[in-house]
């Protein structure tokens, strides 16, 4: 029990605060290695912080995040990624105007540790290419490699960036709503896409607003209120715990239904 | 394997017109000498320092996104690092041109280090505020002509090359000119100028696949910086005189003129930018004295007509926007 549920991620105690308003207040969790783990609540429940503290874009005021064994808290975004730490946007944060393959291979470059060469063509280095041709396939895009990154549809523009993340070779990776703004058929094939990367064994970290994506997905769901994680646990367990519906109460319909 | 990859990131030079190109170029001299034309190899000089300057602006400005409005301090530093080795009796170019490099190259590491930590208008305007001090510590140097300038007495030497010879000066000013291009075309086309691109199209997402993006502009800022104090040395030369002007606001504004004209983000658009601007000069200003009226209209022309500049119409590229 104990070696299958070793955990990837520890979230220990995290606080940040915003004047007055404790956005993140006394925060912990763990994501064990190769499970999905969604990160649910109400609006306004500090997800969106708490992502940020996790991938590095803003400093906690207390608390440790752990990453493998590595504390991480004080890290740059770099560093994180180097560990193999990486995100996805809410905003899909893609290259617009260079083509799909090049965004995939821009971006592996990017992942590459040390110093970049001032002088090797990057076009021709076959490597980053065939890596970003297989990335392609992954993603299921294998066949919009040339067109330009901002015609795509929006439910591809939204493969491209787990693409982009998925370039920067994570190990764990955090998924800021990937479902926003898809229609039905779009979200069926993200959810499809992420059924794969789990099938692969990454260690997913979800934050998602579909909560039938959610509990397709999730092999543990923790539940933030406040700044809070009131419950983390099963999807079955989280569906019965009465803080947690007590939290959805009125706030959702859809979500209130979904529990 | 062969591939026929092509990339929006990726800028070709002039292909096979690269060579009859230089042949016309370097045979420029002669064939004016036969026109009795001699007075505009001077002007071919000029055209190539500014080619120069401009494509060390473009590489921070057209394929960095950093407006920097502050590039002709490091032209005047390189210049007035020349004028003041000369002065201190160091004419040797092999010594005083990469001196010019080099201080040029400090002076943008240390500017680069404290603006780049800003962006947008912010980042204009302390370029700016860098460059105009340069200006001011240049008018209160009185021991090197103050606002008048300094003089040189000669050009700098070089075994091997009579640099007072307008001609070998030309064709030694051509040879950087190519080997500037060149290595440009080397730095944009490699992995270093490929993150620099990418961070100009989206610098939040390098960051967060673990590209230093900081690091990669820093040192784009300092290398365009120490290829301004180059053709900063080269022009002191042709101009056997090193003011402050060199160093004015309006001096990097008529930079990012010609890099704006000829093409942000085109590998021949700072060459391109200074030819038309210059010798659009030339000609007018023989004219009229109102001749920057109608460069203003030129530039309108651009902005409105060709938003990728005169390369943009030149040379045509870009992906599929359909599948």
């Amino acid at each position: 029990m104990a070696e299958s549920r070793q955990a990837l991620l520890r979230v220990q105690h995290l606080v940040k605060r915003f004047g007055a308003l404790a956005a993140t207040d006394d925060a912990s969790f763990e994501v064990a290695r190769g499970e999905v783990h969604a990160l649910i609540g109400p609006n306004g429940a500090g997800k969106t912080t708490l992502i940020h503290q996790i991938s590095g874009a803003l400093a906690p005021d207390a608390g440790h995040i752990l990453f493998d064994g590595q504390d991480l808290t004080r890290q740059p975004m770099a560093r994180r990624v180097q560990a193999g730490l990486v995100r996805s946007y809410q905003i899909t944060s893609i290259f617009k105007r260079f083509s799909v393959l090049d965004n995939l291979a821009l971006a592996l470059q990017a992942r590459r540790p040390g110093r970049p060469s001032w002088w090797r063509s990057a076009l021709r280095d076959e490597a980053i290419f065939a890596q970003a041709e297989a990335l392609l396939a992954r993603i299921g895009l294998a066949s919009q490699a040339d067109r330009v990154a901002g015609s795509l549809a929006h439910g591809e523009q939204r493969q491209l960036e787990v693409g982009l993340a998925l370039a920067a070779q994570p190990r764990l990776l955090l998924l800021d709503e990937p479902m926003a703004g898809m229609g039905p058929d779009e979200s069926e094939r993200m959810v499809a896409l992420l059924h794969s990367l789990k099938a692969e064994g990454l260690t997913l970290l979800l934050v998602e607003h579909d909560m039938d994506a959610v509990f397709r997905l999730a092999d543990r769901i923790s539940t933030l209120v406040f700044g809070r994680v009131i419950a983390s646990d099963t999807p079955q367990a989280i569906r019965e715990h009465p803080e947690v519906r007590k939290a959805y109460l009125g706030e959702d319909e859809e979500l209130e239904a979904a529990l | 394997m062969t591939t026929m990859r092509t990339s929006l990131l990726n800028h070709r030079g002039a292909g096979r017109w690269i060579w009859p190109l230089l042949a016309l170029l370097a045979a420029l001299p002669p064939l004016l000498g036969a026109f009795g034309l001699e007075f505009y190899v001077g002007v071919a000089t000029r055209v190539l320092i500014f080619a120069i300057a401009a494509s060390s602006l473009n590489l921070i400005l057209g394929f960095g996104g950093l407006v920097s409005f502050g590039h002709a301090a490091f032209v005047g530093l390189g210049a007035y690092t020349v004028g003041i080795l000369m002065d201190a009796g160091i004419s040797a170019a092999w010594i005083a041109w990469p001196a010019a490099m080099l201080v040029a190259g400090l002076a943008a590491g240390l500017i680069g280090a404290i603006s780049l930590r800003t962006r947008g208008v912010y980042f204009i305007m302390i370029t700016l505020a860098f460059a105009q001090m340069f200006y001011y510590l240049a008018v209160s140097l009185k021991a090197y002509g103050g606002e008048d300038g300094l003089p040189l007495p000669a050009r700098s030497a070089l075994a091997g090359l009579n640099l007072r010879d307008d001609a070998s000066f030309y064709w030694l000013v051509l040879l950087l000119f190519a080997a500037v291009i060149l290595g440009l075309q080397r730095l944009l086309n490699s992995p270093f100028g490929w993150l620099l691109q990418g961070a100009k199209e989206n610098e939040t997402r390098i960051a967060a696949v673990g590209g230093r993006v900081f690091a990669v502009q820093w040192q784009a800022f300092v290398l365009a910086g120490a290829i301004a104090g180059l053709a900063g040395a080269l022009l002191a030369n042709l101009n056997g005189l090193v003011t402050p002007h060199l160093m004015h606001w309006s001096q990097s504004g008529q930079l990012m003129v010609m890099v704006i004209i000829g093409g942000a983000g085109a590998l021949w658009g700072g060459t391109l930018g200074a030819a038309v601007l210059l010798l659009l000069e030339e000609l007018l200003a023989g004219y009229t004295l109102h001749w920057q009226l109608a460069l203003g209209l030129v530039l309108l022309a651009v902005v409105l007509f060709a938003p990728r500049g005169l390369a943009g119409l030149v040379f045509k590229r870009g992906a599929k926007t359909h599948g």
